[in-house]
């Protein structure tokens, strides 16, 4: 089965995009499942349902949603071989741009909202840089001369990856993406022993496990203090 | 650097064959492309864009100068065969004009010839109504002024072969005068579109329906005549908003001072 993560902020259009390529990949005759991970109850697994594929939604709560993919993993890629998938979609929200969920064994999509990107594609850390397609949603509502200048600022992040436009609304581009995938992911046993492209953050304070108190008294663990 | 792209082989959304199996576009041409909503307009695009090979939904296969696109081609145009512009494109980066037409300038890479960013200002200004200074802010063009500077820009500091326009028609700028400039450039040139004045514009017409390509018409001469009369009709309404515009009135303006005016 062919794994494929799909990371980006909220809101960046990464369901839109997923369901036009899902629907293709139908048609294509292939089988394709989801997993949807979120840290906070959403509805999107409903209309992944209504595609009929099996669907299945991990809410992270407490914990980073990347944390909680790291650990979930293998599990969920045993969950979609046992529906005789043939490939396995991870949407999964980035929200800090500290980390990216991106393994080494999956095609990992990384999800671009031109809209709000194009001030600072700086700011767009490990999601862009250890992507192997990097996505460019909204795009036709920007100018062709600023999509050119975000999809070159972003070729310069990451000079190996294939830079796509998509529009999620009208689905134009997912095609292409689509094809893509097909072509570039490979098919493997299981996720057991692969890496991620980027360490999560080194990060064990009190206020990771629940200390909720601000002062000097419950600053614990491994804390990282501003210099002024 | 290609001559023609060419479309054939392709199905229907009922998985018939297209009306028309073979059409090929060609450089300095303009079609027009109609049909209704849900037609299959935006696929077609599409299926050119991408550099389709059989493999799409429609199976459409696109040639370029009668050969299938090999990957030395498709990287050439990695930053996009088809230029986009749209009604619905609006600037979002908050930069003096001029500024960013430098910083873009200076983003391409040295084999391209570059046209200077006040060459591309002083084309703008052929078409919008206000003139645009170079130290005004991007975002606080107006509508038309915005527009004529990505079409000058799409015109003169593009590479893609393949311009598509995309119903622009509500504009605010000089249309005519806008797509002449597009296809000066060698270029070829797709407008999707409802305005029957864009779309004789064309010297072919793609007639799109349930999925196809239903029919190709060729721009006969009577038409051509009809869209100089429906050119001559919109330029005396383009001259009635100039006046109210600038704020004069329209005491003594009739048909017949109108037409005066055009002579």
């Amino acid at each position: 089965m062919n794994t494929i993560i799909i990371g980006g902020g909220p809101s960046s259009g990464k369901t839109s995009m997923l369901l036009h390529i899902i629907s293709y990949m139908t048609h294509c005759g292939l089988k394709p499942s989801v997993c949807k991970i979120d840290c906070i109850k959403s509805n999107d697994d409903l209309i992944y349902k209504s595609m009929n594929i099996p669907v299945i939604q991990g809410l992270s709560d407490s914990i980073c949603p990347d944390h909680f993919l790291a650990t979930n993993l293998p599990d969920i890629f045993m969950w979609s071989t046992k529906n005789s998938c043939t490939h396995l979609f991870i949407e999964t929200a980035g929200l800090c741009n500290r980390c990216a969920p991106f393994t080494d064994k999956t095609l990992n999509i990384c999800v671009i909202d031109s809209m709000s990107s194009i001030k600072s594609p700086e700011k767009l850390g490990p999601l862009v840089t250890t992507a192997d397609i990097i996505s460019m949603t909204k795009t036709d509502v920007i100018s062709q001369a600023e999509r050119e200048v975000l999809s070159y600022h972003l070729s310069k992040l990451n000079p190996t990856a294939e830079i796509i436009c998509i529009n999620g609304l009208s689905g134009f581009g997912s095609q292409t993406l689509a094809n893509l995938i097909i072509n570039k992911s490979n098919s493997i046993e299981d996720l057991e022993g692969s890496k991620l492209k980027y360490p999560m953050p080194s990060a064990n304070c009190a206020y990771c496990v629940g200390e909720i108190r601000i002062g000097k008294d419950y600053q614990q663990g491994m804390i990282n203090k501003m210099s002024f | 650097m290609f001559n023609e792209i060419q479309v054939s082989g392709g199905y229907d959304k009922d998985g018939n064959s297209e009306k028309i199996s073979y059409i090929s576009f060609e450089r300095g041409n303009v079609y027009s492309i109609v049909g209704k909503t849900g037609s299959g307009k935006t696929q077609l695009i599409e299926d050119i864009e991408s550099l389709n090979n059989g493999e799409g939904l429609t199976k459409r296969i696109i040639l370029i100068d009668g050969k299938l696109p090999d990957e030395k081609l498709r990287n050439e145009y990695r930053s996009g065969f088809i230029a986009h512009l749209s009604q619905n494109m609006n600037y979002i980066l908050d930069m003096p004009v001029i500024e960013f037409l430098k910083m873009r300038q200076k983003l391409k890479t040295s084999k391209n010839k570059n046209t200077s960013p006040e060459e591309i200002l002083d084309t703008a200004n052929e078409l919008a109504g206000e003139k645009i200074k170079p130290h005004e802010v991007l975002t606080r063009l107006s509508g038309g002024q915005g527009r004529s500077l990505m079409i000058s820009d799409v015109a003169l500091n593009n590479e893609a072969p393949v311009i598509l326009i995309d119903e622009i028609e509500n504009a605010g700028i000089d249309k005519v005068k806008a797509l002449s400039l597009l296809t000066k450039k060698e270029k070829i040139t797709l407008i999707i579109t409802h305005d029957p004045l864009i779309a004789l514009h064309g010297n072919k017409r793609i007639v799109m329906q349930n999925g196809g390509i239903y029919s190709v018409i060729d721009r006969s001469e009577h038409e051509k005549k009809l869209a100089e009369f429906l050119a001559a009709f919109n330029k005396k309404i383009d001259i009635t908003r100039e006046l109210i515009r600038t704020g004069k009135t329209l005491k003594g303006v009739d048909e017949f001072v109108l037409h005066s005016v055009l002579e």
